[in-house]
């Protein structure tokens, strides 16, 4: 059974339909590349599987439980977590602060226990702690542990951001454009990432991403939007031979391109 | 506490240094000596202008022990040195300067409460004095003869039995908080502009309502408000010297710096938890802090509340002081006074909001008023319109627009706030600037329909 599922979704704002009618599925424990020019539909896409937007119509489930109308909060309760194309960390706060946070989902102790320092509180601040201490050493970044989060080089916050979504113990996490920006040799580290996300954390890994050299070699299932509608679907070298994600991308009628080339790779 | 080893390390907030142990002590004891041998020098006549400026330096010796690195029991030595002998001392002496340090204490608890909304969530709120209202009026109709009057009930004639003071404490919290989450649940929606907005106008609301409903009787006001008994505090006041009518000052003084003490507790306590750093999630960014699974309206209310909840705890402490309230102490400009508090001091520091509590009440109460006071003694046919007093809000308004344009992040920022005020700056090393190099290319993100529409959900806060 798959563990995310999403069927017939639409959601259009206002005269434009952003995504249309898309049916996705994403095996456990697999790494899935969602593809396609600007533009076309697959950052909202992203936010309606975490709840930022509501899908005008179709379902999506999570291990078989209804994720539509829940809170972009309780979706991460829920198992889904991310990162953003344009990185969202939280400037002000360290590198651990960062990781902290996104623990908090995962804490049970309330107001109160903060108030009174229960020994409830005091277990979850070190679980929060000890979380961040193991996701930074995950993603190898553990030397920026008490730096600002805005001070780490860029790649290394992309990397954070990461950790930050990992620790929220997602079953499934979504990853907008992770190699965006990043030099050749910081995406080979990230490839490395993504597989340990996937086969020492077991997480299931979505990621949307422009690097087709890193699509085609990370992912065991692509799918193509375009214009908000899946295009296409099917193994790397599938995708890369289809005519119309060679359409979409290079425009009918053109020989040769960027991502011809790289698609080609 | 200490044992925890769950804090993250602190940002380096102060810079190091030398121990400065004897220079604070020496500093202490000099403000301290001159405040005090100068007291009646500085009584009356042009000299009354050293007032304000020989309490406020002695004031800032408190400050210094907290600020500076010196030997605990020198910081202990200062703080006791302030705390129990000079200012009761000074205020036995001229009780003014007591109602002076209950005010400012009045004034820090409350900054310290709006510091949670505005400084930690991020929350605009300019109506906040209303919750002050609620806790003052809430006291204000129970322990005044206002009952008597509404009730028509001659039992209670003179309010209910003053002991029940203690009662309406916790009462004035609970029900604050209650306000704050009832005007919090359809407001907190909005973000930024809107929300002031919006608060500005509830603010305002509750402020009519104090000034056109009978309970509260209207522009009039209550008065008679009493305060609660303690015969054995009068007692020691007595023995230590105070007069009769400064037994219920020392009361209050004692009892603001133990609520005063717990807000600090509870402050710093919310700060370092995860509360603190889902509000500062929340206020640096919305959408990434509720991606991370933060729930919004949830952590908003309950900075609201906890905001609200010291207010309506002072509010009550505010009321029995003046045994007078009427709407003008709740108006507009008092939730803007302490939203300068806060401003001034360092948003999102809670000494920073304390010395802003300190140096905004002390304009407003002692330093313009003695100025105004001095000049017209000395030149009685001076011109009414240049009376200092008048030109209050001026002069404060000046202080203002120069802290925000010369040092934005206030007077003593928390290392958080200065992060964010100056992160625009040119970057000092290449590293960084390398970064914003790379941000410029990030491709994608005016066409990605997901935040192309991310600015309009921001104005509108239609986004759940």
């Amino acid at each position: 059974m798959s563990l995310l599922d999403v069927q017939n979704v639409t959601k259009t704002f206002g005269g434009l339909t952003a995504v249309n009618d898309v049916t996705f599925q994403v095996p456990e424990r697999s790494i899935i590349s969602v593809i396609g020019p600007n533009g076309a539909g697959k950052t909202t896409f992203f936010n309606l599987i975490t709840g930022i937007y509501t899908p005008d119509t179709g379902n999506i489930k999570l291990g078989g439980r209804e994720l539509i109308g829940l809170r972009p909060d309780q979706v991460v309760e829920a198992g889904i977590s991310r990162t953003f194309q344009n990185i969202r960390l939280f400037p002000s706060m360290t590198a651990e602060e960062n990781i902290m946070l996104g623990r908090g989902v995962r804490l049970k102790s309330g107001y109160w226990d903060a108030i009174l320092r229960s020994s409830k509180f005091k277990h979850d601040e070190q679980e929060a702690v000890d979380t961040a201490r193991l996701m930074l050493d995950f993603v190898g970044l553990s030397k920026w542990r008490n730096e600002l989060s805005t001070s780490l080089p860029y790649g290394d916050q992309r990397k954070l951001e990461i950790a930050r979504a990992l620790a929220t113990t997602p079953k499934l996490i979504l990853l907008d454009e992770p190699a965006a920006g990043m030099n050749p040799r910081e995406t080979e580290d990230l490839k490395a990432l993504i597989r340990a996300i996937r086969d020492e954390l077991g997480v299931t890994v979505v990621l949307i991403e422009h690097d087709m050299r890193l699509v085609m070699t990370l992912s065991e299932y692509i799918t193509v939007l375009n214009y908000g509608s899946k295009l296409s679907e099917g193994l790397p070298h599938e995708v890369r031979n289809d005519p119309a994600v060679m359409e979409a991308y290079l425009g009918r009628g053109t020989a040769a391109g960027e991502y011809g080339k790289e698609a080609q790779a | 506490m200490t044992t925890l080893p769950t804090t993250p390390a602190p940002l380096k907030v102060r810079p190091g240094g030398g121990d400065r142990t004897w220079a604070l002590l020496a500093y202490t004891a000099i403000t301290a000596a001159l405040l005090i041998f100068m007291r009646s020098t500085i009584a009356d006549g042009p000299m009354k202008l050293l007032q304000p400026v020989l309490f406020g330096a002695f004031l800032l010796s408190m400050l210094f022990a907290y600020q500076w690195k010196a030997a605990n029991w020198a910081k202990t030595i200062v703080y006791i040195t302030g705390i129990v002998f000079v200012l009761p001392f000074m205020g036995r002496e001229n009780a003014s300067y007591f109602d002076l340090v209950i005010q400012i204490l009045i004034f820090s608890a409350l900054a310290l409460g709006l510091n949670i909304v505005v400084g930690l969530a991020g929350l605009l709120d300019l109506g906040y004095i209303a919750f002050f209202a609620v806790g003052a009026y809430l006291w204000g109709i129970f322990g005044s003869p206002q009952l008597g009057q509404i009730t028509g009930n001659a039992a209670y004639a003179h309010g209910l039995n003053p002991a029940y003071f203690w009662l309406f404490i916790p009462l004035a919290v609970a029900l604050a908080a209650l306000v704050g989450v009832l005007i919090g649940l359809p407001v907190l929606k909005l973000k930024g502009d809107y929300l002031a907005i919006v608060t500005l106008g509830l603010g305002e609301v509750i402020r009519i309502f104090a000034n056109n409903l009978p309970i509260t009787n209207g522009p009039q006001g209550i008065d008679g408000i009493e305060s609660a008994p303690v015969p054995w505090l009068d007692k020691i006041a007595g023995s230590l010297g105070f007069a009769p009518e400064q037994h219920k000052l020392f009361f209050l003084y004692i009892l603001v710096l133990a609520v005063i003490s717990l807000i600090v507790l509870v402050n710093r306590r919310l700060d370092r938890s995860k509360i603190g750093r889902a509000w500062i999630a929340i206020r640096e960014d919305e959408i990434a802090a509720q991606a991370m699974g933060v729930p919004l309206l949830r952590t908003k209310l309950l900075a609201f509340a906890s905001g609200a909840s010291f207010a309506g705890a002072m509010g009550v402490i505010f009321a029995a002081k003046q045994a007078f309230i009427d709407p003008t102490s709740f108006n507009y400009f008092q939730s803007i006074g302490v939203l300068s508090m806060v401003i001034l001091g360092g948003m999102g520091n809670i000494s920073g909001v304390i010395l802003g509590a300190v140096v905004v009440t002390m304009l407003n109460f002692t330093v313009l008023p003695t100025l105004s006071e001095v000049l017209q003694a000395q030149f009685p046919n001076i011109n009414q319109n240049l009376d200092p007093s008048k030109y209050q809000r001026f002069i404060f308004g000046f202080v203002l627009v120069f802290m925000m344009l010369f040092r934005p992040e206030g007077l003593l920022p928390s290392a958080r706030h200065q992060v964010e005020m100056h992160q625009d700056d040119p970057p000092a090393g290449s590293l960084s600037a390398d970064n914003h190099l790379q941000e410029g290319t990030g491709e994608g993100e005016v066409l990605s329909p997901g935040f192309a529409t991310r600015g309009e959900n921001e104005r509108t806060g239609s986004e759940k």
